[in-house]
């Protein structure tokens, strides 16, 4: 019988602690694929979240250090500075890196550090129960926006590759999503690029990934799947935004 | 051969001369000579220099280059010492080294730009969050600065634990004649829980989420247990005057310097005031104040804040002797003389009481 799949060696054979459903194990499996198949294992450093994705060391057998909540790009920053040679990426949540974390996300972006972020935006704030994130939707119900996300009193949902592209240090930045086959296939080739472009040290490489959360969406993780490519995806189209070659 | 130079620039060359490879900062004042002097000089030698967007951001730097095996500073003043402490409790929880430099000015708030000692207790007593502490060294001249930086990053390697060097803005700002001829090369300390990319080895991480509360109670008692070293091994404190002394003056940084003037001043009034002045704010050198309290009855604190370092002199005396205070607070820096007239009108009062 033909293996047609296998665990990437870098994916400790540990359980996720994901709900069903949730994006943050394909893209977890996805790094490490991609890990792999560059043979980073013994160059990667990877800088983990408050959040969902906070456990990543138990599941990645590679270098990680645990950031405190949005700071994940500074001290990527500071390993990548004192190691060159390293890569060096962090995995950011959308309250991380688009709420708390904004200023230091925005500013290695500026300086062009070359690092990787992996910013997963499912919409809200997942772990501490389903709150309202930077990325929430107009009019999306969450546990802080209870009649719909009100643009008038609590902003707009921000569009992190758009802001980011505006800046002279970034040289490659993709929205993906991760809620098909097609779609998988496409993340993983955007997060190769982006460790490509570090590896080339070209400068500050970023992959969105648009990731179904359906406990807080309350939804099945089919129609999570489906609310994706029909609603969140008119607000944060999919696509290579920049890329600087 | 000494150099005249302030005391912001030469805490930023001790600092070269210690093998610090990383600074990172955000302007502030009264600091920014040593942001500026660590520009140039870093650049110079090809090491790690960035004015980063904030001081969260320089702090959360610091901690990256610490864990990817380097030595890191970064330095600021009070409001911005504020904005850093969520990364110190970081750098304590994960056990990373780094040295941290607080030239303290006036608060609470903006406060103002002028030398004051209002942030004792924010650095004696963790800061941040947790249960945590970190050595507070509380240097008192220029020249004092080259022996207390390098001993901070050796401090730092040594117990894995972020150490702050806590001066003032006066500290920072005056400029004295400086050798820095003792700094020895950096000792080499080994450093098995960096991340370098797991080469031929398992893979590691750094981390200070645990979820399980008892795994978080023993770390807690690991750290506490390596405080407890500290408290035994790293107390620091010169005396001044103390072997005949009647009053003992409590006193750092710069004010122990002020106070200084003052008792020379007592002393030719034959009035037999001494000091102790603490090196290491934490650990207290609480120990040899008991001793002396064997003897002298009256303590004064003298602080360039409304009381603080008082809180330490009152625990390491529990309840024995009287303690006298004098606080200027609000970047006030008061002159010999009027500690001279403070102390004095204290200490005939104390012998008054004496005699009745």
């Amino acid at each position: 019988m033909k293996k047609v799949y296998t665990r990437p060696k870098t994916l400790k054979e540990a359980h996720f602690h994901y709900c069903p459903g949730c994006g943050h194990g394909i893209i977890n499996r996805l790094l490490m694929e991609v890990v792999d198949e560059m043979d980073l294992r013994e160059k990667a450093i990877c800088v983990a979240p408050a959040g969902c994705g906070m456990l990543l060391y138990n599941y990645f057998d590679i270098d990680t250090l645990e950031s405190a909540h949005g700071r994940g790009a500074a001290v990527a920053t500071g390993i990548k500075r004192v190691r060159p040679d390293n890569l060096v990426f962090s995995y950011q949540g959308d309250g991380d890196l688009a709420a708390i974390g904004t200023a230091e996300g925005f500013h290695a972006a500026n300086r062009g550090e070359p690092i990787s972020v992996i910013f997963v935006n499912n919409g809200v704030y997942g772990m501490t129960g389903g709150q309202m994130a930077p990325t929430t939707l107009t009019d999306q119900v969450t546990t802080t926006t209870p009649l719909g996300r009100d643009p008038i009193l609590a902003g707009h949902p921000v569009r992190i590759c758009e802001v980011f592209a505006m800046l002279d240090g970034t040289v490659y930045l993709e929205r993906v999503t991760v809620n098909n086959p097609a779609a998988v296939i496409k993340a993983k080739k955007a997060i190769k690029k982006a460790f490509q472009c570090q590896l080339d040290g070209k400068g500050f490489s970023l992959v969105e990934v648009l990731s179904p959360c359906p406990t807080n969406w309350k939804m099945g993780p089919v129609e999570a799947c489906r609310w994706i490519d029909e609603v969140m995806t008119k607000q944060f189209p999919l696509g290579v935004v920049k890329e600087v070659s | 051969m000494k150099k005249l130079m302030s005391g912001n620039a030469a805490l930023g060359e001790a600092a070269v001369l210690s093998g610090c490879t990383c600074y990172f900062g955000y302007p502030i004042t009264p600091q920014n000579e040593l942001t500026e002097y660590m520009a140039k000089r870093m650049g110079e030698l090809g090491r790690v220099f960035i004015q980063s967007e904030s001081e969260i951001a320089a702090i959360n730097m610091v901690l990256g280059a610490s864990v990817a095996g380097a030595r890191a500073m970064t330095s600021s003043s009070s409001p911005g010492m504020s904005l850093k402490q969520e990364g110190i409790s970081y750098l304590a929880a994960d056990e990373l080294p780094a040295v941290v430099v607080d030239m303290v000015r006036g608060g609470p708030g903006m406060g103002n730009i002028s030398p004051a000692q209002s942030d004792y207790l924010q650095a004696t007593r963790g800061g941040g969050h947790g249960d945590y502490k970190t050595i507070v060294l509380v240097p008192g001249s220029v020249q004092e600065l080259t022996e207390v930086v390098p001993l901070a990053f050796d401090l730092a390697d040594q117990y894995r634990n972020p150490v702050i060097v806590l001066g003032d803005g006066m500290l920072g700002q005056m400029m004295e004649p400086v050798s820095f001829e003792n700094i020895k090369p950096p000792k080499e300390y080994p450093k098995d829980y960096i991340l370098t990319g797991a080469k031929g080895r398992p893979a590691r991480m750094v981390r200070s989420l645990l979820f399980d509360t008892k795994e978080e109670e023993e770390h807690n008692w690991k750290l506490v247990r390596k405080y407890q070293r500290m408290e035994q091994n790293e107390v620091r404190y010169e005396t001044f005057m103390a072997d005949d002394a009647e009053m003992i003056v409590i006193a750092y940084g710069i004010g122990a310097r002020i106070v200084k003037g003052a008792i020379k001043r007592l002393r030719q009034e034959n009035m037999k005031v001494g000091m102790l002045r603490p090196i290491t704010a934490w650990p207290f050198p609480a120990a040899p104040l008991q001793e002396l309290a064997k003897t002298v009855r009256d303590f004064f604190v003298f602080e360039m804040s409304a009381g603080q370092m008082i809180e330490d002199v009152k625990l390491a005396l529990s309840g024995k002797g009287r303690i006298h205070f004098y606080g200027r607070p609000g970047g006030i820096i008061p002159t010999p003389i009027e500690l001279y007239r403070i102390i004095g009108r204290h200490y005939y009062m104390a012998a008054r009481r004496k005699q009745q």
